[in-house]
């Protein structure tokens, strides 16, 4: 009797120091991916914050007859290279918009040149002249310079410049090809697989074309930018780089989630339900129209918006359709060119000026917030669809 | 469905209407792609025509779709790291782009750089030939052997003993072909073990002419378009090198120092004047047919070509671009202002 207990404590200790290990193991790789998570939080937002404020500078700016043939006049010779292209190059443009202007001298808060910028915020490398240094470090103490909001940030689209660039015009270009994914993606992909998973018969053929869904899902995302590339740009003639083709190709490689997740959405709904359907004789239509798509539909609606959030963060198919350039200006129809917040990061993270990395940093934030906040609807819907039948 | 089919077709073509030319498209080389796109901003910025489109397709690319044909929907302009090849001007002309004008905006320096940390380092070509090449010659001269070299000493023995190690541009890219061109085939054209290889038999080592293979051994490290990653490796690792263009030396010079070639830094002065050897051409060529067409062609290149932009301190020297002598601005300035048919012999000449 004895020696059973024992051998059943020896026994049992084993099992339960095999179950403490077990934990452990979870917890070590939950923490390891924690770790990174936090690294890369801490990276990101440690050097996108300061893009979120701009420096801005107080000088006399002239609106004298030099000024417009050569906007560098416009203010004084030693604040020439203080002050950012983006705001002088326009003063021709407003002495000929309000011409009562011209030969006024007004002090002014203007933009700063992004050296003046990253050295008020002092970062490495910024560029600023020893000359320069000196004299915004005698502005500072005037109170001519400050750090304000950016909110060019967030209401101007590309540029050269860093200090003038912002992501507007991707921003627009998203939704926009977004918006015809969903248009496009949705309807054929929800209807395949309401054909695939309650009319289609069982049989060899419905079969391949399963595997060949299953499969299409986990392609490459670069094959669908040549797809793309080779059927609405060559053969159908959808304008290079416009929304119309990004959307469309997007969709493409959105669908099979979609059929998956829909398919998997339709199956979970059980069998009694239509059979009580079709036994009070309602019509196979009227069987999933009234009684199986509204229980699927935030199953459906779950695989749909994580579709949707893996083609908004998407960038490789796009770069084969023309839309990884320089397009500054916001689309006006979805028949212009172009650029989406994945590839306005891609195209900062390549710039040589220094101040990009703050801004690409940035801009890496705002499509990380975008995505979180999709899929945080997308769990949502998840709880909600989680009833008991 | 057939409303659908038919409703799609019909926008896709209202689209191709919209589309056909209210807006420049440039393509082209990535290492002109800054220049260019600042132009085409401050052109967005400063006059009522639309901010023109500008793409980073590569050189060879941008020649491939600028050459496409005249249709709407191929690009008015293509950027260039290099000159427009024999080949590809044959391809144009066979695809009806018949009146092209070819203009020059400035040099681009190649820089070989390393860590700030690291000791100052001068190479001269053959250096960086023997450092690189996939075959080298061996120590008698003779006969080509497999790359043994691992440390510069064994180079030349008044070279450090340092690891040798090239962050450089992948294959795809214009600034690899141009370092190639500069150093290697530079060199090895001139060099007899080469050349006597090709001279024996021309079909089966054609290249031996111009050799410019690269070690693959993993001393070499193609390390992608992004210059920006190859800085960063720079400054974690304080042997290597790096290769990339002027602009990013420029605008990292607290974190990175150039190398000297022949005893010579790279800077806008010694590029000028022909003393730093590793420095190229940068293009831009127009296409004829759709000067007229588009709006704000001929206010663009007006643009680039001004003073303002590509002048000794015009807004592209700020950026990295080494500016023409003020003689070679003038001429192509002109040339871009009455559209100079640029013709097959043009191409051949250097």
């Amino acid at each position: 009797m004895d020696q059973l207990d024992m051998h059943t404590n020896a026994s049992m200790r084993k099992r339960l120091r095999a179950d403490k290990r077990f934990k452990l193991y979870g917890l070590a790789a939950i923490s390891f991916a924690l770790a990174f998570l936090v690294f890369f939080f801490v990276d990101i937002i440690g050097k996108g914050a300061p893009a979120f404020q701009q420096a801005e500078i107080q000088v006399t700016v002239h609106y004298s007859e030099a000024a417009i043939n050569n906007y560098n006049k416009a203010v004084d010779k030693e604040y020439k290279h203080l002050v950012s292209k983006a705001w002088l190059r326009l003063v021709p443009n407003q002495i000929a918009g309000k011409p009562e202007l011209l030969g006024q001298d007004y002090e002014e808060w203007v933009l700063a040149e992004n050296s003046v910028d990253q050295y008020l915020k002092g970062h490495e490398g910024h560029r600023l002249k020893e000359k320069n240094q000196r004299l915004v470090d005698q502005m500072k103490t005037d109170g001519k310079v400050r750090l304000v909001f950016n909110s060019g940030f967030f209401n101007s689209g590309d540029s050269k410049l860093p200090e003038n660039a912002g992501i507007l015009a991707a921003a627009i270009g998203s939704v926009m090809v977004l918006l015809l994914t969903m248009l496009f993606a949705v309807p054929v992909g929800v209807m395949t697989a309401i054909y695939l998973e309650e009319f289609a018969p069982d049989n060899r053929l419905t079969q391949v074309i399963e595997v060949n869904i299953n499969n299409l899902a986990a392609i490459p995302s670069i094959l669908y930018g040549l797809l793309g590339l080779a059927i609405f740009i060559n053969v159908m003639g959808a304008p290079r780089s416009s929304a119309l083709v990004g959307g469309l190709t997007l969709a493409l490689m959105t669908l099979p989630v979609i059929i998956i997740a829909t398919r998997a959405a339709l199956r979970s709904v059980p069998e009694p339900i239509r059979e009580a359907a079709y036994g009070l004789g309602a019509s196979s239509l009227q069987v999933v129209w009234h009684h199986v798509l509204p229980l699927a539909m935030p199953g459906i609606l779950t695989g749909s918006i994580i579709g949707l959030a893996q083609a908004m963060g998407e960038t490789a198919p796009l770069l084969i359709v023309g839309m990884m350039a320089y397009i500054p200006d916001a689309p006006g129809s979805i028949f212009e060119a172009t650029t989406v917040l994945p590839a306005q990061i891609y195209t900062w993270s390549s710039e040589s000026v220094r101040a990009f990395e703050e801004r690409t940093a940035a801009g890496i934030m705002v499509l990380l917030t975008v995505l979180l906040t999709m899929n945080a609807i997308a769990v949502k819907f998840r709880n909600r669809s989680e009833n008991t039948w | 469905m057939k409303k659908i089919i038919m409703s799609i077709a019909a926008l896709l073509v209202a689209a191709n209407a919209a589309q056909a030319g209210d807006q420049i498209h440039i393509v082209g080389s990535s290492t002109v792609y800054p220049f260019s796109s600042y132009v085409a901003e401050e052109l967005g910025a400063t006059t009522k025509f639309k901010t023109p489109v500008v793409e980073s397709t590569g050189s060879g690319g941008g020649m491939k779709l600028f050459c496409a044909g005249n249709g709407a929907d191929t690009p008015d302009i293509t950027n260039a790291s290099r000159r427009m090849k024999d080949k590809e001007y044959a391809n144009c002309q066979k695809n009806g782009v018949k009146y092209i004008t070819e203009v020059v905006i400035g040099y681009d320096g190649i820089a070989l750089a390393q860590s700030k940390d690291a000791a100052p380092m001068n190479l001269t070509l053959a250096e960086i030939l023997l450092a690189v090449a996939a075959e080298v010659p061996n120590k008698a001269g003779t006969a080509l052997i497999a790359n043994p070299y691992h440390f510069w000493n064994e180079i030349n023995a008044d070279l450090p003993h340092r690891k040798i190690t090239f962050y450089g541009p992948p294959t795809s890219s214009g600034t690899r072909d141009a370092f190639e061109d500069l150093t290697m085939k530079a060199v090895a054209k001139k060099m007899d073990v080469y050349t006597k290889l090709y001279k024996a038999d021309k079909k089966a080592n054609k290249k031996y002419k111009k050799y410019h293979e690269v070690r693959q051994d993993g001393v070499f490290v193609p390390s992608g378009e992004n210059d920006n990653l190859i800085v960063q490796k720079l400054t974690k690792d304080s042997e290597a090198l790096g290769i990339f263009g002027y602009s990013y030396l420029a605008e990292n010079s607290d974190r990175i120092a150039a190398a000297t070639v022949d005893g010579i830094a790279p800077s806008p002065a010694a590029v000028q004047d022909g003393s730093y050897k590793l420095s190229r051409s940068l293009y831009f060529y127009i296409k004829k047919s759709h000067f007229d067409k588009v709006p704000g062609m001929k206010a663009y290149v007006d643009l680039f070509t001004s003073e303002q932009m590509i002048g000794d301190s015009g807004a592209c020297a700020d950026i990295g671009l080494i500016a023409l002598p003020k003689e070679m601005r003038e001429h192509y300035r002109e040339q871009a202002k009455n559209l100079t048919n640029m013709k097959p012999e043009d191409l051949k000449k250097k």
